[in-house]
This record gives structure tokens, sequence and C-alpha cells, in this order.
């Protein structure tokens, strides 16, 4: 795969940090500062589709790899952006969901009369900032980077109440995140370095950047320091900051769980797996078939506790514990079709579990109600809420024609092709799909066909606000269409694994 | 002296810079006004910065020899010369001494308020002696001059130091003099040896494993007390908290330094067999240092007692480097020298500026200023992810060279190391979040003025460094590659005789 030197990636990664000056800069106007907030998001998602006719596969574009080298603190030790297809399928969703989260934070900030609105929409453009630098990034060091400025600048927004219940959330969040990144990443880095003299990303997903004669159990102490370290994804047991964080307000749930934080995560989580150890290393030392068992209690146990929540938000927070770990999985199946099925996930997941939040905010919004015994008969007051947030959970469970279900496929296909282990791995996949529907059909099916409680009835609770509305239904829009027509984001997976 | 490249510049720059704030200093005494010595004391040491840049655009960094040198004969009886030179070693700590010193004279401007006439003198006077301990190449020159140090800090501690500074300074004083009895004591040693008091001249020399083993732990409890390494540390809290702003500035910045920069120039090449069989115990001081000192500091309500346990935490990072002997371990020492110099120094700018604010150094009583000084906690915020070395900062680059130095020797002991990394972080996100944000109950701040252009002044020279070193160290490191590689050479010469004492500590 050829590589050409250019700028985008950088310009698409500085959009938000531009956009975050300018929000900050605005103060107190609000208008203006939207705009700024749209503006920014508007641009970095252009500067990205710009990119697809270079990086995509033929026919759609020309296959080539975008560099830009920016900074060398040491020889081998880079600070460098690149846009592979990978880095695409994180980068195009990512940049997509900004846009339409800038304008459901809009209307849900100024629904509730949020305070500190400025801070809110600055430290949202940060958290993007990155999450793209992460998408984007060529070296180990520049991946961590922009982990550790996620960790940083979603801070505020977890604790954006400033009350006792937003500082202990915000607490565990940054306990939680920094000290296993800096206790797990930044010694596995080291001693990368160490190992290899180089930082920078292998080009291929199979050879990673280990010399051949490098001692196994180092190589091996490393890959669970890099699985474990990215606290972010959600793999059990540093998993309970995510519920944790839950007292944000619920555009940030919906950023944090689906677009920027967790998947700058599962992202790190992978990328590394693919793009330093490589599948070679992976099975010649046996290491994907106890990730994968490793990673399904995490996708089991979650789903049992997902039950257990009566709290749509908490719900939703161990549901996305577990559909990460889908990623993990797909990726520690080691069979191009795994890959594929884990890494399509990234942006599957993506759309439709943004989905959930803003139906989440938008119920609370109208009604102020968090919890889901409490939503009997709402569906027919918010029907297209409701009609979103049903979409969105049949992508969840997997059910045809939403884009979960690709997903489901796909991993199914990739259980099915590996030598040994498959039957364990498809009772797996089998058993969650049931518990996923579990706790989502019920959920559903008490918004549209519960009884309302008495004295409800005629209270004239009403759909949130359009700027709350449009933003949920394009999102479980796209992801019915990404169910009917995969391809676009299928090609670039299809690249990945060559 | 095939060591020293003399001077070509036409003028002895070295001596300038050593005597140039000596020469401003006496003329203090003769200013009327207090404002008169506050301008005189910023334009002496502005331009010994401005002189001082000459010393980078004039070095010469593929050479390891000693350049810029001058040598003239003082009491010649004893062989006692006036020599002095830089190498790639201490270069940057020379620039870094002289670079400080203008924003030290501007963070006291307004916070001392009496004598300031004597204050300024002392200032210029540490100035004399710090330059001069870094370039000085003659034992006895060198010793006077870190003596001569000892007095001006004193002053500094005892005269403008806060309610408990007698026993601050007297506790200051006391060890670090113990300290340097031993000192004087092995210079002693090493010149009846040798009979010659020329550094360069002692390294490398075939010394007694005897010999060496008592002038290395001479050398070792001077040094170790000054850094300061766990367990010499007690004095450091105290004396950082009493101090004035930039008594506690000099003191962490370029003080502290001066114990590792003895190490590197003295313990390394002139008792390499001697460093390699004590190199054990030294790695595992710093350990328990790095451990201590971040421990120490997650409990601290004093906002200087925090950052100067950080000191102790970060300290002994830079043994670690200088001790693993290998290129990267010592060049990311140096560089964690400079980055400590830069980072720390800011931070304890920063708590001198809130403490003449509030009057007062309890974090609890800071509580929740971000609302009201937000450039001051954008300034805070980045010397603070500079300390806990956020990537992309200065010290992030000094720590991973010091970690892929010792993960390549020590796996196990570097191990050990990391969780005091996240110690780092740990102590100072809390002060941060308790700065920035507080609690739900904050005292009330709204009279809190933000930082005034005098104060961002202070700050933003050092925040150019912190993000210069950590996108672009390059500059940094370039200078000290082949001196470093020298020294590398000269401890591990006589590894013949070298008792394995590590293979038993390191399985």
């Amino acid at each position: 795969m050829d590589a050409i030197v250019s700028v985008k990636p950088l310009l698409a990664v500085l959009a938000a940090l531009a956009g975050s000056l300018l929000v900050m800069l605005s103060g107190k106007r609000p208008n203006v500062r939207e705009s700024f907030s749209t503006l920014a998001a508007a641009i970095m998602f252009c500067i990205v589709l710009s990119m697809v006719p270079d990086v995509a596969p033929a026919p759609l574009g020309q296959g080539r790899t975008l560099v830009c080298p920016l900074a060398s603190l040491l020889p081998g030790v880079n600070i460098a952006f690149r846009a592979d297809p990978f880095s695409m399928i994180f980068a195009l969703a990512a940049s997509f969901l900004w846009i339409i989260a800038v304008f459901y934070s809009m209307g849900y900030m100024r629904g509730l009369r949020e305070h500190a609105q400025t801070r809110f929409n600055a430290c949202f453009a940060l958290a993007l900032f990155g999450a793209m630098g992460v998408a984007f990034s060529d070296s180990l060091l520049t991946l961590y980077l922009f982990y550790e400025i996620v960790s940083i600048t979603t801070y505020p927004l977890v604790a954006h109440h400033q009350d006792e219940e937003g500082y202990e959330g915000a607490k565990k969040y940054i306990v939680y995140l920094t000290t296993t990144a800096k206790g797990l990443i930044l010694p596995a880095m080291i001693l990368i370095y160490v190992l290899t003299g180089s930082l920078d990303f292998a080009h291929n997903i199979r050879q990673g950047i280990f010399p051949p004669d490098v001692n196994a159990l180092l190589v091996t102490i490393l890959y669970v320091c890099c699985i474990l370290g990215f606290a972010k994804n959600g793999i059990m047991p540093f998993h309970n900051w995510l519920p944790g964080a839950m007292v944000a307000p619920t555009p940030v749930s919906a950023l944090l769980h689906a677009v920027a934080v967790v998947k700058v995560g599962v992202f790190c989580t992978t990328r590394v797996m693919l793009y330093v150890f490589g599948t070679d290393i992976m099975q010649a030392l046996n290491l994907g078939v106890p990730t994968a068992y490793f990673v399904s209690f995490t996708i089991l146990a979650a789903s049992i506790i997902a039950l257990s929540k009566d709290n749509l938000k908490a719900r939703l927070a161990y549901s996305t514990v577990s559909q990460l770990s889908y990623i993990v999985l797909g990726v520690a199946l080691l069979t191009p079709d795994g890959i594929q099925g884990g890494l399509i996930h990234i942006a599957n997941h993506a759309f439709s579990k943004i989905t959930l939040f803003f139906c989440a905010g938008a119920i609370y919004v109208a009604t102020h109600k968090k919890s889901i015994s409490e939503m009997s008969g709402l569906g027919r007051v918010m029907p297209f809420t409701f009609a979103a947030f049903a979409v969105a959970s049949l992508s969840m469970i997997g059910a045809p024609p939403v884009a979960g279900f690709v997903t489901k496929w796909k991993l199914l296909v990739g259980a099915m092709e590996m030598p040994a282990h498959s039957t364990g791995i498809l009772l797996v996949l089998l058993a969650s799909t049931i518990l996923n529907a579990a706790y989502f059909a019920p959920v559903t099916y008490r918004a549209f066909f519960g009884k309302r409680p008495d004295g409800e009835a005629d209270t004239g609770i009403q759909e949130a606000p359009l700027a709350m509305v449009v933003p949920l239904m394009i999102a479980a829009f796209i992801s019915l269409i990404m169910g009917i027509y995969p391809d676009f984001f299928m090609m670039f997976v299809k690249a990945v694994t060559g | 002296m095939d060591f020293l490249t003399i001077s070509t510049l036409g003028y002895p720059l070295l001596s300038i810079l050593i005597f140039l704030p000596l020469a401003g200093a006496a003329v203090l005494p003769l200013l009327r006004s207090d404002n008169a010595a506050r301008y005189w004391a910023l334009i002496v040491t502005i331009a010994v910065a401005v002189l001082s840049l000459q010393l980078y655009s004039h070095f010469d960094p593929s050479s390891a020899r000693y350049q810029f040198g001058e040598t003239m004969p003082w009491i010649t009886s004893l062989h006692i010369n006036y020599t002095v030179g830089v190498d790639g070693i201490s270069l940057l700590l020379v620039l870094m001494t002289t670079l400080l010193m203008p924003l030290c004279v501007l963070g006291s401007w307004r916070y001392i308020e009496k004598r300031v006439k004597e204050f300024m003198f002392c200032l210029l006077l540490m100035e004399t002696s710090m330059v001069g301990v870094f370039a000085a190449l003659d034992f006895v020159l060198f010793y006077v001059l870190w003596e001569a140090m000892l007095i001006p800090m004193y002053l500094l501690i005892a005269i403008w130091g806060g309610p408990r500074k007698e026993y601050a300074s007297i506790k200051f004083f006391l060890y670090t003099l113990a300290g340097s009895v031993l000192l004087l004591a092995a210079i002693i040693g090493l010149y009846l040896s040798q009979g010659t008091f020329s550094i360069p001249a002692m390294m490398g020399k075939p010394y007694s494993m005897i010999f060496q083993t008592c002038v290395f732990l001479a050398f070792f409890l001077a040094f170790a007390i000054k850094v300061p390494m766990f367990p010499f540390h007690t004095w450091l809290p105290a004396a950082h908290v009493e101090a004035p702003t930039a008594g506690s500035v000099i003191l962490a910045s370029v003080l502290l330094k001066m114990g590792t920069y003895g190490f590197l120039r003295f313990c390394l090449p002139i008792t390499p067999d001697a460093t390699r069989m004590f190199l054990p115990y030294v790695l595992w001081l710093s350990v328990a240092g790095i451990l201590y000192g971040g421990f120490t500091a997650l409990a601290q309500k004093d906002m200087k007692k925090l950052i100067a346990y950080s000191s102790v935490g970060h300290m002994g990072f830079v043994t670690l480097g200088i001790f693993v002997l290998n290129q990267r371990g010592i060049e990311g020492a140096i560089l964690q020298m400079l980055n400590h110099g830069i980072t720390t120094g800011a931070l304890f700018f920063c708590v001198g500026m809130i403490y003449e604010r509030t009057h007062s150094r309890e974090l609890d009583h800071a509580a929740g200023i971000g609302k009201f000084v937000p450039i001051y906690v954008t300034f805070l915020t980045v010397f603070s992810l500079s300390s806990l070395a956020f990537p992309g900062t200065n010290s992030f680059t000094g720590e991973f060279l010091i970690l892929s130095g010792s993960f390549a020797k020590h796996k196990l002991l570097s191990a050990c190391a990391i969780p005091g990394a996240v110690l780092a972080a740990a102590y100072m996100l809390r002060m941060l979040q308790r700065m920035i944000w507080g609690g739900t109950k904050n005292p009330e701040h709204a009279g809190l003025t933000d930082l005034s252009a005098r104060e961002v002044i202070i700050l933003a020279p050092l925040l150019v460094f912190v993000f210069w070193i950590g996108f672009a160290p390059a500059p940094f490191m370039n200078v000290m590659h082949a001196s470093v590689s020298q020294l590398i050479e000269q401890a591990g010469v006589h590894s013949a005789q070298a008792p394995s004492m590590a293979s038993l500590m390191f399985p």
C-alpha cells in the first residue's frame, strides 16, 4: 500500500481544537458559540470525507495511506498521523456523529437550562479533538498522547453538575482511566520501545513490529497490559468507571458511550492488537482464543447486570460494556470474517448506541423520567422517539435489517471459521443475543403497549424539542441504512483485512 | 590540559557569567530606593541570561571536551588553579540557571517588601556561586563556591522566610554542611593521592578499591543530601515551605540539581568501580524515593509541601537514570534535571502567586478558584500536567528516556518505579481538582484577581520550554551525546575488577 504525505489528517484533528478555542472565546453569546461548534464539526466531517477518495480501496478510491509526520522525540519515537482504512472507520463515524450531537446537545442543554454551557461545549470539542487524534495516530506514542487527552478533557463533562454525585463519578472516572493508562500502557509502551526500537505502527495487520526472536513470555505480558490498560474499552474488571460516569448530562453519556470515549478505548485496543502485535504473533503465541474467552465473560456478565437495572441510562451503560467486548472478541478470533465483524461494530455500535442515549435524553427532557418502570405507555405520546429506540435496540440485539445484524453475521461466520473452539464462541454469541433481547425488548414493549400510570393521561407530555428528535431520528435512520446497505463501511473493513 | 578547549571568543565568557552578578551585587548598596534595586537586579540578571546564550550558540556538540575553558594559577603552592569550562553535562544546567534568575527577580517584585536591596544582593550572590559550581573544573574552586552558596540561601530562608524560618534554615544549613564536610575529606584524600585539584585529571585513575569505596561514600552522602535522596530528604519540605517564592524556585530548580550533577561529575568518572559496587543499593533507594515521595505528596494539605515531596519522587527518577549507567538513562536524567527545574520552578511560582493573593498555602483555602482566575489555572494545569509527565510535555520525554534506559537493564526494578508515575498523576490531578473545582462548598473567592502582565511574563517562557522539550527535544539532546558517551566509557573503564554484586540483586 503506497503512502503519500498529506496534511489532511492533521487538519481534521486541528478542526476540533480550533472549534474549542473559538467556543471559549465566544463566551456568553450562545448562538455564536453553538455556530462555532457546528462549523467545526461540519468542517471536520468534510475533511474526513475528502480523504475517502484517497484512502478507500478501488474502485471508489485509490487505496493509498495518507501520512503526516509532525515531531520526533527520539529516533523511532514519533508523533505522526496516518489515515488508513482502519482509521477511516472510526473517523467517519465520530465526525459525522459529532455534527448531530452538537444539535442534540443544544436542544438538551437549553431545554434544561443547564449551567456552564460554554465549558461544556468547549470540552465536548476537545474530546472530539482527542478522539480524532486517536483515529489518525500513526504511532503508539501518538495514540497514548491523544488517549490521555480524551481522559483529561472529558473530566469536566462528567463532573458537569458539580454536585456530590458528579464529583464522585468523575473521580472514579479519572482514577480508573489514568491509573490503568499510566500503570499499564506507559510501561508496556516503554518496553515495546526497548525491545523494538520503534513505536510506529506496522503497515498491515499480520507482521506487527516485534522482531522474530523476541521473548514469548515478555510479549504475552505486554499484550495483557495493552488489553487491560486501555480501560476505556470497558473490559471487566476495569469497567466500573463507565456506570459511574452516568451522572453526566445525557449528551455526554451519548458521546462517552457511543462515540468518543469508549470507542477510543476499543479502537486503541484493536489498533494495538493488529498493528503492534499483529495476527502472526497472536497466532504463534496462541493469544487469540484466551482473549476471546476473557472478553466473553464481560459480554455475558454485563448483559446480566443490565437486566437488573431499572434506570434506563444504567441499562444502556451496561449494554455498552457488553457490546464493546464484541469488537475485541471479533478481532481476537483472528479469522478475516471475525476481524471484519469486530471492526465494523465500531461504526454500527456508534450509530445505534447514540440513538438509544439520545432517546433516553429526549425522554428525560420531555418527562423528567429516568426509570424504565415509569415509561409505560409513553410510546403513544412520543412515537418518534420510541420508534427510533425500537430500531436501535433491534440493532443491539442483532436482528435484520438493522446495522447490528451485519456484525452478528460476520462474528458468527468468523467464529465458525476458527480451527478450534468455535462451539464455545458460538454459544457465547447466541446467549448474549438472547440476553440483549431480554433487556431491550421490554423497554419498547412497555412504552407502546403498557398502561399509562393513573392520572398521567392528560398531563400534556409530548415529544422533546425538534433539535433533539431530528438528530435521534437521523441516527436511527442511518442505523437502518447500515443494515440494508453495509457496503460503505464494509469496504474499509475489508481493506483492513486485505 | 588535554581535556580543556580554551575559549576562542576573545573574551572570558564563563568568568563574565560568574562574576557579572557579583559585580552587580556590589553596586546594589549604592542604590537609593527599593525599586531601583529591583530594576538593577533585573537588568543584571537579564544581561547574564542574554550573554549566556552564546554558550549554546558557540558550543561544539561533537566534542566531549570541556569548552569555553579558562585557566590561571590561583594558589600555586598548593597547586590550586582557577579552571572553568563546560561540557555537554553542565551546559544546560548553566543555561537553566542564568535563564531562571530574571524570572526569580520578577517573581519577588511584590512578594518581598522589606530589605529589598539585601534580598537582591543575596539573589545575585547565589547566581555567581551557582554558575560557578557548574563551571568549576578545579576542586577547590568547586568547593569554595559550593559552600558560598549555602550562606545566601540560608539568609534567604532565615530573613524572608515564613513563621518557622529559624527551624527550617538551621536544618537546611546543618544537613548540607554535614554533607560538605565529607565532601572536603574526599577532596583532600584525592589530592593526597594525585597531587592535583584538577577534576578532569582525577578521572579514570587506577585507585584501589578500598580508596574508591571511601571516596564514593563520602561523595555519595554529600550529594545524596543535596538531591535529596530518600532517606536524606527531611530538610527539603521544611526549607521549601518556609522559603520565599524565589528561594523555593532556586532551591528546587538549581540547588537540587547540584547533587545529581555531583554524581555525574564525580562519582561516576572518579570512582567507577565503587559506583558499580553500590549501584544496586542506589537504584533501590531511588525507587524507594520515587514511591515514598509519591505517597507522601498524596497526603499533603499544604501546596508547597506537596510540590516539595513530589520533588523527592522526581529526583528519584533522575538518580535512577544516572545509575542505570547507559546512554538513554543518563541522557534522560540530565534532561529530567532540566525539566524538573522548569516545571517545579513554575509550580512554585504558581503557589507564590496564590499566596500573594490569599496569604495561605492551604489547598483547602484555594479550593474552587478556577472560575475566578482562568488564566492562572490554565498555566497551573499545564505545569501540573508536565509534572505528572503527561505525553507532549517536557517531563514525559525525560521520564520516557530514563525508563527506557532502566527497562533495558533491570525490568523488575523499573516495574517497581511505575507506581511512582501513577502516584504522580494521582497527587497532581488531586491538587488540580481541588484548586480548579473544589467541592460543593468552596470558600469565597469573589475578590480574586487574575494574573498581571508581570506574572504572565514569568510563567510564559517556562510554558514554551514545557512544550518545546515535550515535542522537539533534539536541540537539548544533541549537546549532551558526546559527553555522555565519554562518561559511560569512563564509568566502565575498569570493569574487569568490578565485583558483580549487581548479579546477586538482579536475578
